[in-house]
């Protein structure tokens, strides 16, 4: 390999961590306006905030083409920004406001973009795991190479739904990744309480299905794992399950206490330490890549960006009275 | 025009369909290999292959949610229930995420997916095989449903219903799988949402749909022996139900008697009464009365389950009622 090779390849390198920081901060303070939103009564319903896990959803994204498919449970801000949908939009569905990514008809838990392969939030856990082998059925049965990484939580694993679907995309050879984000807690109980196996790769086993235990504080082994299985998944049309670890670090939902009686305060703040932010920052600014003065030009940048979503999703208008009766059916 | 049973309809729909549009598929348990628990998929896995005729394990939720999943994807699934009463299993995956897509999505994914299946009672298969869910689907916003009673009738509708660009339920008659009957060849298609008179009358309107239109024509062939001119009138679609049909009938008989194979809390008929309760109110010379099952699960013996199940008797005894003949 030639010096000037290992340069552009270092480069390449280096601009693909920067935008993988640069995503996950993003979703952290789209989060905390969010959360500053919910508590000013501009947000209803259910809010499941992302922050602790951003490591997760943009290691995945960074694995996949554009033109691939992703599907999510209801904790799907940050994956529905790095898919692609913009700020105002994601932040206008959250307000129920006509310029939402779902015209405020969905909310936090239903945001879509099927323009960009982002086929949605759903709201019953584990209920759109069986919608991402569909996705990957299509995408096979029409003789395409788009893949589909399926998000859900490790409470899901316990549904009925994801042992059916495991089975069944292992037999059929289906293009999809199955990524469980174990973020520990099922809402307030935690998985070791309400699973005889709580090494949930194992359960690929059954399904003679490949799988991976990832860490899911470290955007770079989320990043490179799920490489491997998009492969895998795009070549060889193999499902692959990936148990990624994480931790949330605010309540299940924000009607939810931030630690509760489920767990200590102390553990959260044991995991604050492992912040996959300041992991990658702090990796970047040892081997150069960014500097404070750039990481705070960047921080900044964000703000005003995520500013603007609160100001856009603010002035939007609600949806027009008639929208009620739209999108039941078409015609 | 060619004699076909109610099966072979079916089945001449699904084949001509998949002929038409490569996107279809048909997936359920027992649809390929063994050619169908019904044997409605015949000669299918034969003409267009594994890829297209998929046998699932028995999985009803996951495979109802891999069809949304493909639907999401731009294919046109059929999921085959081996009965609605297996269905139940997959009504999340109905309910849940085929009915509420397009809505949810702010208009951005149709659902262009047909469940279709065996509903309603056969014969002595005890309570949890003898059940008619159309009340159930039928109340669920973003979704059709059909109720075919005759096999020009389950060709037209289904093949309706894999055009439909949203999710379509289709319910089959159990016990209508060997019913013979003349059904158009090629292009015949009967658009959901339109009701049908089966029978011609003047002095009750009796509706009906699916297995118990067989009932009502038995019916009105005995009131005609006592010189009472029935009208029977088939739904033929559920959701959508085809309002204006069932009034401008009740306007003409002034009288009405609904009947069906589902329990009668909740039911079809409740539904059928509002509208003319509503909107036929000055036309009704007497009560609407309801002929349902027994609000019972259904018993395995014989004489019980005869008991429990709507008749050409119980119709009969209905409709001398509305017409005030026995006091």
């Amino acid at each position: 390999m030639t010096a000037t090779a290992r340069s552009a390849k270092d480069t390449a390198h280096a601009e693909l961590h920067l935008k993988m920081l640069r995503q996950m901060l993003l979703i952290r303070r789209f989060e905390e306006k969010a959360a500053e939103a919910y508590a000013l009564g501009k947000i209803g319903g259910f809010c499941h905030l992302y922050i602790g896990q951003e490591a997760v959803g943009v290691g995945a994204l960074a694995a996949l083409r554009d033109d691939d498919y992703v599907i999510c449970s209801y904790r799907e801000h940050g994956q529905a920004l790095i898919k692609g949908i913009s700020a105002n939009a994601v932040m206008a569905e959250l307000f129920g406001k006509a310029t939402g990514c779902s015209k405020g008809k969905g909310g936090s838990m239903h945001l879509f973009d099927a323009t960009r392969g982002f086929m949605g939030g759903h709201g019953i856990v584990g209920g759109h795991i069986p919608l991402g082998a569909g996705l990957a059925f299509a995408s096979k049965y029409q003789g395409k190479d788009q893949v589909c990484v399926c998000f859900f939580g490790e409470a899901a694993v316990n549904i009925g739904a994801f042992h059916e679907t495991l089975n069944m995309a292992s037999v059929w050879k289906l293009p999809v990744i199955f990524l469980c984000e174990n973020n520990r807690y099922g809402m307030g109980t935690a998985f070791e309480r309400v699973a005889a196996v709580t090494d949930i790769v194992e359960h690929a086993c059954s399904y003679d299905m490949a799988a991976e235990l990832v860490d899911g504080m470290n955007v770079l082994t989320v990043y490179d794992a799920t490489r491997r299985a998009v492969e895998r998944a795009r070549k060889q049309s193999h499902p692959t399950l990936l148990e990624v670890r994480t931790y949330r670090f605010m309540g299940h939902s924000m009607s939810d206490p931030l630690h509760g009686v489920y767990r200590t305060k102390d553990e959260v703040e044991e995991q604050k330490a492992r912040d996959p932010i300041t992991h990658l920052a702090g990796k970047l600014k040892d081997d150069g890549t960014i500097d404070q003065a750039a990481l705070d030009a960047m921080d900044a940048e964000i703000n005003a960006e995520v500013e603007e979503a609160v100001k856009f999703a603010d002035e939007s208008p609600d949806p027009e009275p008639g929208e009620l009766f739209t999108d039941v059916m078409v015609d | 025009m060619a004699t076909l049973t109610y099966r072979d309809a079916l089945n001449q729909a699904l084949r001509e369909e998949m002929q038409r549009d490569p996107n279809v598929f048909l997936m359920g348990e027992e649809v390929g290999v063994y050619q169908g628990a019904y044997k409605v998929s015949r000669g299918l896995l034969e003409e267009f292959g594994p890829q297209r005729v998929v046998d699932t394990p028995i999985a009803e939720l996951g495979f109802a949610g891999i069809g949304v999943g493909a639907a999401m994807g731009g294919l046109r699934p059929v999921i085959e229930f081996m009965t609605w009463n297996f269905a139940v299993l997959a009504l999340d995956q109905i309910v849940n995420s085929a009915a509420k897509m397009l809505y949810m999505s702010g208009g951005q994914i149709p659902m262009p997916i047909v469940f279709r299946g065996p509903n309603g009672a056969a014969l002595q298969l005890s309570s949890q095989h003898s059940q008619a869910w159309e009340s159930w689907v039928g109340h669920i916003p973003g979704l059709k449903v059909v109720a075919p009673a005759t096999p020009a009738d389950a060709k037209g509708l289904l093949k309706s219903a894999i055009r439909d660009n949203n999710p379509v339920i289709v319910l089959e008659g159990e016990m209508l799988y060997n019913m013979k009957g003349d059904v158009p060849d090629g292009e015949h298609i009967v658009p959901i949402g339109r009701a049908d008179i089966k029978r011609e009358g003047n002095d009750v309107t009796l509706v009906c749909h699916s297995k118990t239109v067989t009932v009502a024509l038995k019916a009105a062939e005995q009131l005609a022996e006592q010189d009472v001119s029935a009208e029977v009138l088939d739904l033929r679609s559920i959701r959508p139900l085809d309002e204006a049909a069932i009034l401008e009938s009740v306007r003409k008989t002034n009288r009405a008697v609904v009947v069906e194979e589902g329990w009668p809390h909740a039911g079809i008929g409740a539904q059928v009464v509002d509208i003319i309760q509503r909107d036929a109110f000055d036309d009704l010379d007497a009560p609407v009365q309801r002929v349902t099952q027994a609000d019972v699960p259904m018993p395995y013996n014989k004489v019980l389950e005869r008991a429990a199940k709507a008749s050409p008797e119980k119709v009969v005894a209905a409709a001398r009622r509305v017409l005030y003949l026995d006091s």
